[in-house]
């Protein structure tokens, strides 16, 4: 009986044998690598929004605090999305009839919010607490990255829990002094690992790596 | 035994027949009875080795497919085409989620930090104080208001499911004439004709129903309407008010009082078919002031008698109990009443009570006015004068009892009320009938006919929270408003004034009790708030009335307005006979209002109707409720299912009982510490409208009730059917195989060694286990829990299912064992069937040191956390139910179905936003209330400092009115838990597995009686 597979066979054999652990591992790495890319983190992604608001203008431009309108930042682990209210403070005399402010107008004409598209979106089964971590020393832009060059927002950072543990292992790498929380043009000194270190000694920092820390 | 045997109302106890163990009918010949020292079930008790059998069967309904190899195959090939497919589920990538800010933020409101607000809540025309906790407006959660006197920071069952009551999706949403949509203003046409038709005869056609009304500001405006139109009339009926309690005092007194006890100064107390700890005004506080003096070291230990029909929470809690058929209490108490000295009172044979109530007699003699006699709602108001007249020669009056004006706007006869009413109706005298919430036509006396006379009412109007039976037969459906939607006032026990402040708008078109009765008078168009203001202003004349407004409505009580003692002649003994003729004896009926659904008002409330009654443990059901003795001479009772899943029913016989021509049937259940010859029956079952939940659930027990025994009925009998019913029972759940789980010492034995409540416990070393230690520097949470003090009451249950958004899984899921609550009151008994000792254990997760849970979880679903807790990470979970599997205590639930409603809108509000809502095939289980300690964490940091001892509560604890549940910081060696785990009552459940469970017990102490012994 003659042979049913050629010769070459073998080869391909041998080759897809030992080729098999390559392929698993990269097929791995890839699924590693794509799950990280802001194709399903949406990190560095410029959201769309139903109002064309820019934080480049209103933070760098003109020099508003974080806390005009994200107020309850220090007091609560929510930060705050301005009320219409806050946006009309000003935009009843600043551009008053600007076009592209319409939507605002009428939200506040009519009581029907605006309805933004969440950029910064944390699964519902994960607590994140703004307050405790502005209390301890990390820095607006630490997670939000240069907000005052975003002129449409987006999510700086991956938001996923290895970036959590980043900081919550080694808290000394990222937070900064107290004072300077809001500032958004604040750069870490040099030695930012010793003034880390006295920082969280100060604030008494902990690593918390507890799952129940976030997830209840 | 002979039917006439049965019928002998004196007969003296028989020698009872061996408690038969349910239908389980012969306990094998070999087997002796081995009676364990604590059991749950009958069949513990007998030492049934059928049932060790059964109890091993981990999971009798999958027998077949554990053994048959083609369903095995088949069962593995599906699961894994599931797996495969549920992997690929997850593949999703989050969608884009709106985000809405406020146009108008309010003031007060931090967005992401929950307001709490004051308000009340009236059940039987007295309130108890209320603290709801709202997120951005919605209210989400019930706690009971510190600051009221009548609550002291607890809330019952009733409070705590208040705010599914709010979100039923079931609740009547449009005004409706005969099923058509209507406006509010044709209402108020209608209305405007038929007053104005009524004007020139003085409304004598105008007949208005209401419950038992603690409102004044509601009081105030019916009166304005009988002022208005002088020959209305207005009537009450509401089943959930003492009528009898308030017949015994103008019976006593010659007028209705209110009454109060102060257990705090009781240390002797005698209940006659009380459940006073647990349920009726005031239960809360009584409670508090109970448990306090149980408390063995704190101060002097009272003592608590209790003869009743029914085994209550508060017979439970008794150092002596003694099971009396209806019929014999009241001869009970005239012999007390006698052996007291109360003026009057002749001493009477009391049969088989007579030795109990001599020796309480003395007891009581022995405390002069430290002590206390409580007669119960359901007893015939001679017994409540008699226990008046008790209580008064013993001189308690003024000490451990005070009577104050009623609390009741207007206390009246309702029996003889509605029953004017339905005459009224039937003689056609009755033009306009408007029923201010109620159901009577599904509430009244059956054989008042009301719904029949209710027909000859041209026009009928309807106020309620759900389209039910009476709504069926009313012109005008008038959907009401929640009490947390609705300004209002009411009267606590003591007579304290609360503001009752609504916390939401109303979500629906409704309308409250106020903007209604407005309706009927001159001025209709007025608000709820209007009214109630109005009202406390014209009350109140200062110049700083708007300041003292403020303050009342945010304290959610006004100071001051707790009624002072009234002074009251004596009490005097009624006749023998004064409530008409005796009980005409046989076999006797009682009637009581369920513990859950109270008289069916709650019927459509899942997480309710969920709830394992205390001592039955039953769920979704009303039963016929019997001793071991009659069930055994019935040949009737119910036995575990070996088929029907993981322990989780009781295939019970079906009965008919009868009584005087009228006959219902319902599944029999027996409970131990019933009285013999008689059997229990609760209200509130077999509605046939009124929602989703209600229609169908049990039967209907008012059925069986005439207008002239409403509490008891005698002479009835109790046939089989031959048909079976499942009963959906916890107490078969979890169980625990005979192991020591409770202590229990008397008090002279633990006077006497303190370790003999702890005695034989095996403590194993801390550093047997495989497992590296666990530093805990930081806090290190630990609860103990006092089984003395713990009342069974279930209000521990539901706050917790309120707080940590568990689901309700429906009665088919409860009898496979698959309820969700995190915390169980597992019940034990010691002692013989006739007549335990019953004790409550809650159990929830013991957050081991060394847990189990934790080593056999394959993807680190359940870790150890820094301060202790065992850590569930749904995010993480499976399903593989290793850890449950592996858990000594079975205090993981799983979502073995999607149980969460997860598209009901109205639902959705009341969730709690900061606990994570559960999926299915996720595992779950308590969490000592993780958000509230990170919350308390995190505020703390903020101000710099470490948490303080009491500033966290989980809800179990801080809802809890006995004060059982204490919840702390183990490495403070000051927090009230570190002083508790020191005590010598304190031990460990399985603390032989050296799980070093954080959640400990504080043994129970029984101050008994040594002439009457144990």
């Amino acid at each position: 009986m003659s042979q049913v597979f050629h010769r070459s066979t073998n080869t391909i054999a041998r080759v897809s044998i030992f080729g098999a652990i390559f392929i698993i591992a990269g097929l791995l790495a890839l699924a590693a690598e794509v799950s990280r890319s802001p194709w399903v983190t949406e990190a560095q992604v410029a959201r769309e929004q139903p109002i064309q608001f820019s934080h480049e203008r209103h933070v760098a431009g003109n020099g508003i605090d974080c806390r005009y309108c994200h107020t309850s930042v220090e007091k609560s682990s929510f930060a705050g999305i301005p009320p219409t209210k806050t946006c009309m403070n000003c935009h009843s005399q600043i551009f008053a009839d600007s076009p592209f402010l319409e939507p605002v107008r009428a939200s506040f004409r009519t009581g029907e919010s605006i309805r933004w598209t969440r950029v910064h979106d944390l699964s519902d089964f994960v607590y994140f607490d703004h307050s405790i971590h502005i209390n301890k020393g990390v820095g607006c832009t630490t997670c939000h990255g240069p907000v005052d060059r975003m002129p449409l927002m987006w999510q700086e950072s991956s938001l996923q829990m290895e970036w959590c543990l980043d900081c919550h292992r080694e808290p000394e790498r990222f937070v900064r002094p107290r004072g300077e929380v809001f500032n958004v043009d604040y750069v870490p000194p040099a030695d930012q690992l010793a003034l880390g270190r006295q920082l969280v000694a100060e604030y008494q920092i902990q690593r918390l790596t507890s799952c129940s820390t976030c997830h209840r | 035994m002979s039917r006439d045997d049965q019928r002998d109302p004196n007969a003296e106890p028989r020698t009872n027949p061996a408690p038969r163990i349910l239908n389980v009918d012969a306990v094998p010949a070999g087997a002796a009875p081995v009676p364990a020292r604590f059991w749950r079930t009958l069949e513990e008790h007998a030492g049934d080795s059928r049932f060790d059998a059964f109890v091993r069967q981990e999971f009798p309904s999958q027998v077949e497919a554990i053994v048959d190899p083609v369903q095995r195959r088949t069962f593995l090939k599906l699961m894994g085409a599931s797996m495969a497919l549920a992997g690929f589920s997850a593949c999703t990538r989050q969608p884009a989620e709106p985000i809405v800010p406020y146009v108008r933020q309010p003031e007060e409101l931090i967005p992401g930090r929950p307001l709490f607000y004051a308000t009340a809540m009236s059940l039987g025309g007295v309130a108890s104080g209320l603290l709801v906790e709202c997120h951005e407006g919605r209210p989400t959660k019930v706690e009971g208001n510190a600051l009221h006197p009548g609550s002291l920071g607890a809330a019952d069952v009733f409070g705590q499911a208040a705010i599914l009551g709010l979100y039923d999706p079931d609740r009547a949403r449009t005004l409706t004439r005969l099923g058509e949509i209507q406006a509010w203003p044709s209402f108020l046409g209608a209305m405007r004709a038929a007053l104005t038709a009524q004007t020139p005869l003085q409304g004598a056609g105008i007949r208005i129903l209401t419950e038992s009304i603690a409102s004044p500001t509601l009081g105030a405006q019916i009166h304005e309407i009988l002022a208005r139109f002088p020959s209305a009339r207005w009537h009450q009926w509401d089943p959930a008010s003492g009528d009898q309690a308030r017949a015994g005092t103008k019976l006593a007194f010659g007028e209705y009082l209110g009454v109060q006890y102060h257990f705090d100064r009781a240390d002797v107390v005698l209940t006659l078919d009380a459940d006073v700890l647990s349920c009726g005004p005031g239960s809360l506080r009584y409670a508090r002031d109970f448990a306090a003096r149980r408390r063995p070291g704190d101060r002097p230990m009272n003592r608590l008698y209790a003869v009743e029909v029914m085994p209550t929470p508060t017979g439970a809690r008794a150092d002596h109990r003694l099971a009396l058929r209806p019929g014999q209490i009241e001869p009970a108490v005239r012999r007390l009443a006698a052996a007291v000295g109360a003026p009057g009172a002749a001493s009477v044979d009391s049969g088989r009570s007579a030795a109990f109530v001599d020796a309480v007699a003395a007891d009581l003699r022995a405390h002069r006015g430290a002590c206390l006699v409580v007669a119960g709602a359901e007893q015939s108001p001679a017994v409540h004068a008699l226990a008046h007249a008790i209580n008064g020669a013993l001189g308690n009056i003024g000490r451990t009892i005070t009577y104050t004006d009623p609390v009741e706007v207007e206390p009246t006869d309702q029996l003889a009320s509605i029953r004017a009413l339905v005459d009224d109706m039937n003689a056609g005298r009755v033009d306009l009938l408007v029923v201010v919430s109620g159901n009577p036509v599904y509430t009244a006396p059956p054989d008042l006919k009301f719904g029949d006379a209710m027909g000859r009412v041209p026009v009928r109007v309807h106020l309620s929270l759900h389209e039910d039976e009476t709504s069926a037969l009313c012109h005008w459906q008038i959907p009401e408003s929640h009490f947390l939607e609705s300004w209002s006032d009411a009267r606590a026990f003591d007579g304290t004034v609360s503001i009752v402040q609504p916390v939401i708008a109303p979500l629906y078109e409704t309308r409250s009790a106020h903007e209604l009765l407005a309706a009927l008078s001159e001025r209709p168009e007025r608000s709820a708030y209007d009214i109630v203001r109005g009202f406390w202003s014209r009350e109140t004349i200062t110049p700083e009335f708007e300041a003292r407004w403020r303050r009342w409505v945010h304290d959610g009580a006004v100071p001051d307005t707790a009624f002072a003692p009234k002074a009251v002649g004596g009490a005097a003994v009624p006749p023998p006979g004064a409530d008409g003729p005796a009980a005409a004896g046989g076999f006797e009926i009682a009637f009581r209002a369920d513990p859950s659904v109270l008289d069916g008002r709650f019927a459509n409330n899942g997480w309710l109707q969920e709830l394992p009654k205390p001592i039955t443990r039953l769920t979704w059901d009303n039963a016929v409720l019997v001793s071991p003795a009659t069930a055994a001479r019935l040949e009737a009772g119910g036995m575990p299912a070996t088929t029907g899943g993981e322990h989780g029913q009781i295939i019970s016989d079906v009965v008919e009982v009868r009584c005087q021509g009228r006959s219902v049937q319902g599944a029999l259940f027996v409970v131990p510490g019933h009285a013999d010859d008689c059997a229990t029956v609760h209200l509130g079952f077999g509605r046939t409208r009124g929602g989703r939940v209600a229609p169908g659930v049990g039967f209907d027990a008012n059925a069986l009730r005439a207008a002239s025994a409403l509490s008891f009925a005698a002479g009835a009998e109790i046939v089989k059917t031959g048909r079976t019913h499942p009963l959906a029972c916890t107490q078969y759940h979890f169980l625990m195989e005979g192991r020591h789980t409770v202590r229990a010492v008397t008090l002279e034995e633990f006077e006497r060694d303190p370790a003999a409540m702890t005695e034989g416990d095996e403590t194993p070393p801390k550093t047997l286990t495989l497992y590296p230690e666990f530093p805990y520097d930081g806090y290190k949470w630990g609860m103990a829990i006092d089984v003395n003090a713990c009342i069974g009451c279930n209000a521990c249950v539901v706050a917790c299912q309120a707080e940590n958004n568990i689901p309700v899984v429906g009665k088919e899921q409860v009898l496979r064992g698959r309820e969700m609550h995190w915390i169980r009151i597992d019940t034990y008994h010691r002692g013989p069937a006739e007549r335990p000792e019953t004790f409550f254990q809650p159990v929830p997760c013991m957050q081991c040191e060394n847990a189990p849970c934790e080593v056999v979880c394959p993807v680190g679903a359940t870790v150890h956390s820094h301060e202790g807790l065992n850590d569930m990470v749904y995010n993480r979970c499976v399903g593989t139910r290793y850890c449950s599997n592996n858990c000594p205590y079975k205090v993981r639930r799983f979502n073995f179905l999607l149980y969460q409603d997860w598209d009901t809108p109205s639902l959705k509000l009341g969730r709690n936003p900061d606990v994570t809502v559960r999926s299915r095939g996720v595992m779950e289980k308590c969490t000592y209330c993780v958000q509230r300690i990170n919350e308390a964490k995190i505020d703390a940091e903020k101000e710099g400092r470490t948490v303080r001892d009491g500033e966290i509560q989980p809800a179990c604890a801080q809802t809890c009115p006995a004060e059982a549940i204490v919840f702390g910081n183990l490495n403070d060696p000051g927090s009230r838990v570190s002083a508790l785990k020191a005590s010598e009552r304190n031990y460990a459940l399985l603390g032989e597995l050296n799980t070093r469970p954080r959640t400990t017990y504080l043994g129970a102490v029984r101050n008994v009686n040594a002439e009457i012994g144990e």
